[in-house]
């Protein structure tokens, strides 16, 4: 469970650069949800994940899973609870390193990292099987280094790492933004499969309308800050495209005009 | 000739130490440590003066190496704790240590003729073994006895102690915490979100680094004879160079690969000076010169060769190309 009260965040502010990325937001992710965030650049898509993973703090506000507080726990501390997947399919993986090394590295999230041999033949056996699960062929290169595997692959690889030891929150940072349209809904797919499987409570920023409505079984839009639009399950799968364009023009075309009458009174 | 390159050899073995230590802060952590020219020295002073204060020499090597490592942690909080660049907290160190190591020593140098050292103390036990008078053998029955080194006795002991610090290191890198370690040098980012506390692991990784890099310095103190607070100038370039030549040579596959080629790097290193001063117009001075030399082409050979190649490659493909033309008409 993920609960987060009234954040907000300013960056650079008493410059004329000052800038509200979250304007008191709250949320409450129930065990099991699975939420799209949709968003235009700006709207504080990425700020949210940031204080959600500890890796900004907020300047207001408190932050939950599983009912403790985590607010200010740092990054390091609070990925125990926390996997993520990023955009870059170079940031989830260690390039240098053979893939059952890095799995060995996300093994080591939730038990302490020990003076034993990070693979071992058992885990070696269970990383195969994992791997095999997600079907994209990895299964026979356990000992090839990651920088040699392509961007779905690497992003296929970051996102079982992230899944496999069963975080309590899974955020994901539009993890299929930087692939090819085939790509995109291969790792989609298996998302879809993995958060399934693990019964993961997850967060997913996206820009793809289409995909966010497939997704999940709840909606968030945000805009300046705020999550200006919330649709969960029944109402949700009413949800079109167009219908989703409609409401957020709905709502900015109201922001608008009143931005309008301010200025110009 | 003979003898002076089975001295490169044996002085090699023994640098082979620090060249593991720069390995592990520039290629595991990818943290290019300056420390290195203070705490090598810092190894041989702490053991200098254990030892010429009676001292066993065993436990004054070990000392020497844990203040070693403490100095490497220094380094690491430095960078972790006070946001300092890692060059600069690694000048920062070596500076600071310099006038720590006359400290120690409280003189410049230290002379440690007529003391017992591990090499003393080892060389009875040895004599008693008998050892040497077997491992001269094949050298007198090919009648070659003048290719024979003077003893055998820090060649073997070295060789032990080298292979032993390097299947440690290896075993180290492949524990949880070591694939942590070399992905905090890796994918900085990707470990904070897998949970593991990156200023950690840079502390110790420094501290580990720095300690190898002590033991070094004290056994070097103690197989020339002597402790200088001037012996560590330069040193960091040594490893590296160290580490550079080894790579390219021997090639840096897997983690066993690469500590092994970065052992036989400082070998041949000590090698190339031992022949290089053999030259007429080379002078012991010029050494830091060479080293120099030596790794700036180690770094920029492989890139001029990769680029001549490339080239051939693209004159060949285009005379083809004007042949098959030709061809045509």
């Amino acid at each position: 469970m993920l609960e987060l009260k009234q954040i907000s965040k300013v960056f650079y502010e008493g410059t004329p650069d000052e800038r509200k990325a979250l304007n008191g937001v709250d949320l409450t992710l129930k065990d099991g949800d699975f939420v799209t965030v949709i968003g235009s650049n700006g709207a504080g898509k990425s700020t949210l994940l940031n204080i959600i993973a500890g890796v900004l703090f907020p300047d207001f506000g408190s932050v939950s899973v599983n009912n403790k507080e985590v607010t200010f726990v740092p990054e390091y501390k609070r990925s125990k609870l926390i996997g993520r997947v990023f955009q870059d399919p170079m940031a989830g993986t260690a390039p240098n390193m053979t893939i059952e090394e890095n799995l060995a590295l996300a093994l080591g999230r939730s038990n302490k990292r020990s003076l034993f041999r990070g693979v071992n033949a058992k885990r070696r056996e269970e990383f195969q099987e994992l791997l095999a699960s997600i079907d994209i062929g990895l299964e026979d290169r356990l000992n090839t280094k990651v920088g040699l595997l392509s961007g779905g692959e690497r992003q296929a690889l970051s996102l079982l790492m992230a899944t496999f030891t069963k975080p309590s929150i899974l955020l994901l940072d539009e993890h299929t933004a930087a692939l090819d349209p085939a790509r995109a809904e291969l790792i989609t797919n298996i998302t879809k499969d993995l958060v399934k499987k693990h019964q993961l409570t997850t967060l997913m920023v996206t820009h793809q309308m289409d995909q966010a409505i497939n997704l999940g079984n709840r909606l968030f839009m945000m805009d300046s800050g705020q999550i200006i639009f919330e649709a969960q399950d029944k109402e949700k799968e009413k949800l079109t495209v167009d219908g989703l364009i409609e409401e957020f023009q709905k709502i900015r075309g109201k922001q608008f005009a009143s931005d309008r009458t301010v200025l110009t009174s | 000739m003979v003898s002076a390159l089975y001295g490169a050899f044996e002085s090699g073995l023994i640098y082979a130490i620090m060249a593991l230590g720069v390995y592990l802060s520039f290629r595991v952590l990818d943290f290019p440590d300056l420390t290195v020219d203070g705490s090598f020295v810092t190894g041989g002073a702490v053991t200098a003066i254990m030892i010429i204060n009676g001292g066993d020499p065993f436990l004054a090597t070990i000392t020497g190496a844990i203040v070693g490592f403490l100095a490497g942690c220094v380094t690491g909080l430095l960078h972790t704790m006070g946001n300092i660049n890692p060059l600069l907290s690694g000048i920062l160190m070596m500076t600071a240590l310099y006038s720590v190591n006359l400290r120690i020593m409280g003189q410049p140098n230290i002379p440690l003729l007529n003391q017992s050292t591990i090499f003393t103390e080892v060389r009875a036990w040895w004599q008693n073994l008998r050892m040497d008078e077997w491992l001269m053998k094949p050298f007198s029955a090919l009648g070659i006895e003048g290719f024979a080194p003077r003893t055998f006795l820090v060649i073997i002991s070295m060789i032990l102690i080298v292979v032993m610090i390097k299947l440690i290191t290896d075993w180290l890198l492949k524990t949880e915490a070591g694939l942590a370690l070399r992905a905090t040098g890796d994918n900085p980012r990707m470990v904070k979100s897998l949970s593991a506390n990156t200023k950690m692991y840079i502390v110790f990784g420094l501290g580990i680094s720095n300690g190898l890099v002590a033991l070094s310095g004290a056994l070097i103190a103690q197989f020339n004879g002597f402790s200088d607070v001037n012996l560590g100038i330069g040193m960091i370039i040594v490893g590296l160079a160290s580490v550079i030549i080894g790579e390219s040579l021997f090639g840096k596959k897997s983690i066993a690969r690469a500590t092994l080629a970065v052992i036989l790097g400082a070998i041949v290193y000590r090698m190339i000076i031992a022949l290089a001063l053999r030259l007429d117009f080379v002078d012991a001075s010029d050494m830091k010169l060479i080293t120099a030399i030596i790794v700036i082409l180690a770094l920029v050979s492989p890139a001029w060769i990769n680029k001549f190649k490339e080239n051939r490659k693209r004159y060949s493909n285009r005379r083809k190309l004007m042949q098959h033309e030709k061809g045509a008409n």
